[in-house]
């Protein structure tokens, strides 16, 4: 079985992906939790990059990698979470996730099997992912959504404001 | 020679089942609230690479402009859930959400 350069790229980024998603999973200590995230994200980032998408994989790696996982870097630290910390779980409990997690994915995969084949049209065009092409499906056909975004993003922010301050009466 | 060529869409979909499975995996197994947020990002992400393949196959932007908006929604989401969580930790003393159990009765 001759496997060709992308081939190869595709299942190394593969295994990255899942090893690092389950070392999230079973890690105990939150940090490394955190720290083995990051590295599930650059491989997603990298699946982008051979699916030609190169601007999503530009912001996947900036807003991911850069801003969400520095804050739960910063939560994690500023809550001084370590393995002493961390809750326990129930036996039973971990015994119910797995087991139920692991039924969980034959059923996805087999419906993936059992859907009827999706005709695909040829790709002609691989320029879909640059940002001149994006950028004028952005602001044309989605203008009305990105200016929604914006709402989303002030109420986010009063909101974590408001809920991050300490209370008046708490500090009075 | 790109992958959408050569890669059929298929192994995709089946790596971004396997992500979305252990993301729910973990919402099920660990009772730590910040991993929990985590691996709701996971299962994100699992739906963005399903979206780009197809996306990607189909030579149709509009997936693509999608998961841009899911990364906004998204770093909304974690900027309140955290400040939730710093609240609860601030009030309980743990981020164990098992503590959270008086929503039940």
């Amino acid at each position: 079985m001759n496997l060709t350069l992308t081939e190869i790229l595709f299942f190394v980024l593969s295994a990255i992906t899942i090893i690092s998603g389950a070392l999230v999973i079973f890690s105990r200590n939150p940090v490394y939790s955190v720290l083995y995230l990051i590295v599930t994200f650059f491989a997603i980032a990298g699946h982008y990059i051979l699916l030609n998408a190169q601007f999503l994989a530009a912001v996947h790696v900036i807003v991911y990698a850069g801003a969400i996982m520095v804050l739960f870097l910063f939560v994690i630290m500023m809550l001084n979470l370590n393995e002493t910390t961390e809750p326990k779980t129930a036996l039973w409990s971990k015994f119910a996730a797995v087991i139920a997690g692991l039924t969980f994915l034959p059923l996805l995969v087999g419906a993936l099997k059992t859907s009827e084949a999706v005709v695909m049209t040829q790709p002609q065009n691989s320029d879909i992912g640059l940002v001149k092409t994006l950028g004028q499906v952005l602001f044309t056909d989605y203008l009305v959504p990105f200016e929604l975004s914006s709402v989303l993003f002030l109420s986010a922010m009063v909101g974590a404001v408001l809920l991050g301050k300490k209370s008046t009466e708490e500090t009075n | 020679m790109s992958a959408i060529q050569i890669i059929p869409i298929e192994w995709y979909l089946t790596l971004s089942a396997i992500l979305f499975g252990m993301g729910a995996l973990g919402v099920m197994y660990r009772k730590n609230a910040i991993i929990l947020l985590m691996c709701i990002e996971m299962m994100l992400n699992a739906v963005n690479l399903s979206l780009v393949a197809f996306s990607a196959h189909h030579s149709d932007p509009g997936a693509q402009v999608f998961v841009f908006f899911i990364m906004a929604v998204a770093a909304a989401e974690v900027a309140v859930g955290l400040a939730i969580l710093i609240m609860l930790y601030r009030n309980t003393g743990t981020t164990d959400v098992e503590v959270l159990n008086r929503m039940k009765w």
